[in-house]
C-alpha cells in the first residue's frame, strides 16, 4: 500500500514537470507567433493621430525600433517598441525585430524628447534581441544598451513597458527600465533564448523545451518574482485570435497603469523606480540570528537552501 | 544576442600556479621561470602575454600591503528558480566554490591603491564565467552606494561571461540595478574607474561597466556584447581576425586607455587623484586628512574619525561579516 502510494506520487510528480515544460514551450511558441499582433498593430489599435519619429540624430534610422508621438485616450504620448514585423518582407525590413546600436540611440533622443515635453512614454518590448552584427558589435551596442537603460532609469516622466512577444535578453530590457513593467499573457521575457540556453548548459539546441522549463520564462512565473507588476489577458490561444480583444486588454491596463503613476510626485517617481531595480535579485546576508532573505518568492514548498 | 556566457568552460589562459617546474607561454611558446612570471603579475615576460587572475590575485597586485578590507562576504547565493541543467545550480555553485575558494564571482571591499583610498571590487571568471547573479549585483550596489556616502572613488575589475543563466530572469535585472548603481555613484560624484579585464561580454559590458568615467582594459583582452560564435551563426558575417580585443576597441573609440598590467597600480592611481582633484577645498582638505593617514578611512567629518580611531585600534578589521586579505594571505 505505502508502495503504492509512493509510486503514484512520483508519477503525479513527474506529470507535473511534464506539464510544466510542456506550458513554458507552448507560451515560447505562442510568443513567437507569426500572426501575433506587433508594436505597430497595437499603436494602430491604442494611439490615435500617430506620427512616427524617425532618426537617431547621428547616422541612421533602425527600423527594428519605431517611435513617435500621438495620443492616448485624449493625453499625448511617446510610443517607443521593437518592430518585428509579421510577413516575411516586413521582418527583413525591420530585421526581426533585433535593434542596432542606431535603434537605442534612437529611443535616448525620444526620452529625451517626451522629458523635455512632460510627456509619459508607453514601450513595448518585443525582441529576440539586439543584433548580433559586427557592425553593431563595433558602433558601440554594448554601451548604447547601457546608456539606453540609465536614460530610461533617470527619468522624472511616468514609463509603462509593455511585453508584448519576445523579451529577449538585453535587447529587450534596454526598453523596460520603467516605472510598471506589464506583460501579455503568453509573452515571454527571459535572460536568454531557450535554444541558446540549451546550447550552453545542455550542449545542445534540442533542449530549449528543457531550458524553457527552466527560465521561468512566463508572465505568470515572472510576475512570482516581482519582475514585473501586471499580467495581462490575451484571448484564448493567442493574442492573434482577436487583435481587438487583445489590444483592448492592454487599454485597460495601460490607462489604470497611467493613472496611478501621474498621481505619484515626478522626483518620488523616479526614485521609487531605481528602487524597483535595486531590490530584484534573490539573495540571503547569513548571520547567526538566521538569515535575511530579499525578494525572495516562494515558487514550491520546498525549503531555500543557500550556500 | 544574448547577455550571457558563450565562452567555453575551458581556460585557455589559467595563470601559473604557486611552485611548479617548467612553465612555457600559451602565445609565444618561450620557456620561462614560474616565479619569474608570478613576480611578473603573470605576464608574460617573453611576449607580454597576459594570462588571467582570480579576484584574490587580482587583489594582492593592486592594492597596498594590508590595504584592503572585504565588506560583504556574508551575502549569500539562492536558488530561485530552482534551476537544474545537466547538474543543479547548488551542485554548479558548490563546484565553483571549491575551485575558487570565493563564495561568489566577485570579491568587494574597502582599499588603498598607490595610497589612495577606494572602494574596490574584483569579479572572478573562475567563478561560473564570471557571470553576474543577484549576489554580484547586490555587491555591487552596496560598493557603489558607500562609494557615494562616504566620498570614495570606486574602482571595478571586471571579467565576466554575462549574467547568470541559473538566476534567469533575476540576472537579467542585474544588469538595469548594476546601471542604476552607476547613477547613484554620478549623483555623488565620486570618480568611477573601470578595468576590462579578458574576457569581459554580455550583460557586464552592457551594463555598470562601460559606464564609467574611465574605462580602461588589459592588453589583449576580449571585449564584446555578443560573441564570435553568435555572430557568425545568425549573420554568417566574417570575423575579423582582432575581432572584440582591447586594441580594436580602443581603435574604435570604445576604451579610454589599454594599461598593460604591470603598470595598472600607477595608472588607477593617477586616474583616481585626477578625478578628485576637482573637488572644493573641504574635498581637498578630506583628501589631505586621508592621505595623511596611510591606513584605516579617514574623513574630514566626526564620523569617519571615529572610524579611524576604531580601525587603528584593529588595524585588520574584525567581525563575522568582514574578512581581510593581506597580500600574505592571498598569495599563500
Ligand atoms: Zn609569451
Amino acid at each position: 500500500m505505502g508502495e503504492e502510494i509512493e509510486r503514484l506520487s512520483t508519477r503525479l510528480k513527474t506529470l507535473r514537470h511534464e506539464k510544466r515544460r510542456h506550458d513554458a514551450w507552448l507560451t515560447v511558441q505562442i510568443a513567437r507567433e507569426k500572426d501575433r499582433p506587433r508594436t505597430r498593430e497595437y499603436i494602430a489599435l491604442l494611439i490615435e493621430g500617430f506620427e512616427e519619429l524617425k532618426g537617431d540624430r547621428l547616422r541612421a534610422d533602425d527600423r527594428a525600433i519605431v517611435g513617435g508621438l500621438g495620443w492616448f485616450e485624449g493625453q499625448a504620448v511617446v510610443v517607443i517598441g521593437h518592430q518585428k514585423g509579421r510577413t516575411l518582407d516586413e521582418q527583413q525590413m525591420h530585421n526581426f525585430g533585433m535593434a542596432r546600436p542606431e535603434g537605442y540611440r534612437k529611443a535616448q533622443r525620444l526620452f529625451r524628447l517626451a522629458e523635455r515635453h512632460k510627456l509619459p512614454i508607453f514601450t513595448f518590448v518585443d525582441t529576440p534581441g539586439a543584433y548580433p552584427g559586427i557592425a553593431a558589435e563595433e558602433g558601440g551596442q554594448a554601451r548604447a544598451i547601457a546608456e539606453t537603460m540609465r536614460n530610461m532609469a533617470r527619468l522624472s516622466v511616468p514609463v509603462i513597458a509593455t511585453v508584448i512577444g519576445e523579451g529577449g535578453s538585453g535587447g529587450a530590457l534596454a526598453l523596460a527600465v520603467a516605472d510598471r513593467v506589464l506583460m501579455q499573457e503568453n509573452a515571454t521575457y527571459s535572460v536568454i533564448s531557450p535554444e541558446g540556453c540549451a546550447a550552453i548548459l545542455w550542449r545542445d539546441a534540442e533542449f530549449a523545451p528543457q531550458a524553457a522549463e527552466a527560465l521561468r520564462p512566463t508572465a505568470s512565473q515572472l510576475l512570482a518574482l516581482n519582475v514585473i507588476e501586471r499580467v495581462v489577458k490575451e484571448p484564448r490561444g493567442g493574442a492573434q485570435n482577436n487583435p481587438e480583444n487583445a489590444a483592448n486588454e492592454v487599454r485597460q491596463a495601460l490607462r489604470e497603469t497611467l493613472a496611478e503613476l501621474v498621481a505619484i510626485d515626478p522626483a518620488a517617481r523616479r526614485a521609487q523606480r531605481r528602487e524597483r531595480f535595486r531590490k530584484l535579485g534573490a539573495f540571503s546576508e547569513g548571520s547567526v540570528a538566521g538569515a535575511v532573505i530579499n525578494a525572495l518568492p516562494s515558487l514550491s514548498p520546498r525549503p531555500q537552501r543557500d550556500f | 544576442m544574448s547577455v550571457t556566457v558563450e565562452i567555453g568552460r575551458r581556460d585557455d589562459r589559467p595563470p601559473v600556479p604557486p611552485g611548479g617546474a617548467g612553465w612555457s607561454c600559451p602565445k609565444c611558446h618561450q620557456p620561462a621561470d614560474p616565479a619569474a612570471v608570478r613576480a611578473n603579475l603573470q605576464v608574460c615576460p617573453a611576449c607580454g602575454y597576459h594570462l588571467r587572475i582570480g579576484a584574490r590575485e587580482r587583489i594582492a597586485q593592486l592594492v597596498d600591503q594590508g590595504g584592503f578590507r572585504e565588506r560583504w562576504a556574508a551575502l549569500k547565493t539562492l536558488d530561485p528558480l530552482e534551476f537544474t541543467d545537466l547538474e543543479t545550480y547548488p551542485e554548479r555553485l558548490r563546484e565553483a566554490q571549491a575551485k575558487t575558494g570565493l563564495t561568489e564571482a566577485i570579491v568587494a571591499g574597502t582599499a588603498t591603491i598607490a595610497s589612495v583610498q577606494c572602494v574596490l571590487a574584483v569579479m572572478d571568471f573562475g567563478f561560473m564565467g564570471g557571470s553576474m547573479g543577484s549576489v554580484v549585483g547586490e555587491k555591487l550596489w552596496r560598493a557603489a552606494e558607500m562609494a557615494a556616502t562616504e566620498g570614495l572613488p570606486l574602482v571595478a575589475v571586471c571579467t565576466s561571461g554575462g549574467a547568470r543563466m541559473q538566476e534567469g530572469i533575476l540576472s537579467l535585472m542585474q544588469m538595469a540595478k548594476t546601471t542604476c548603481a552607476v547613477d547613484v555613484i554620478n549623483e555623488a560624484g565620486v570618480p568611477f574607474v573601470a578595468v576590462l579585464a579578458d574576457p569581459c561580454t554580455g550583460g557586464v559590458v552592457a551594463s555598470f561597466a562601460t559606464l564609467a568615467d574611465i574605462c580602461v582594459a588589459e592588453p589583449g583582452a576580449l571585449l564584446y556584447f555578443s560573441g564570435p560564435r553568435v555572430i557568425a551563426e545568425t549573420t554568417k558575417e566574417e570575423l575579423p581576425a582582432d575581432f572584440g580585443t582591447a586594441e580594436r576597441n580602443l581603435a574604435l573609440g570604445h576604451l579610454d586607455a589599454v594599461v598593460a598590467r604591470t603598470e595598472l597600480r600607477d595608472k588607477l592611481a593617477n586616474y583616481l587623484r585626477l578625478l578628485e582633484g576637482g573637488g572644493t577645498p573641504e574635498r581637498i582638505r578630506a583628501r589631505r586628512a586621508r592621505s595623511r593617514s596611510p591606513r584605516g578611512l579617514v574623513d574630514a567629518t566626526a564620523r569617519r574619525a571615529k572610524a579611524l580611531a576604531a580601525h587603528a585600534r584593529r588595524p585588520f578589521g574584525r567581525g563575522d561579516r568582514e574578512a581581510v586579505y593581506t597580500p600574505q594571505d592571498i598569495e599563500a
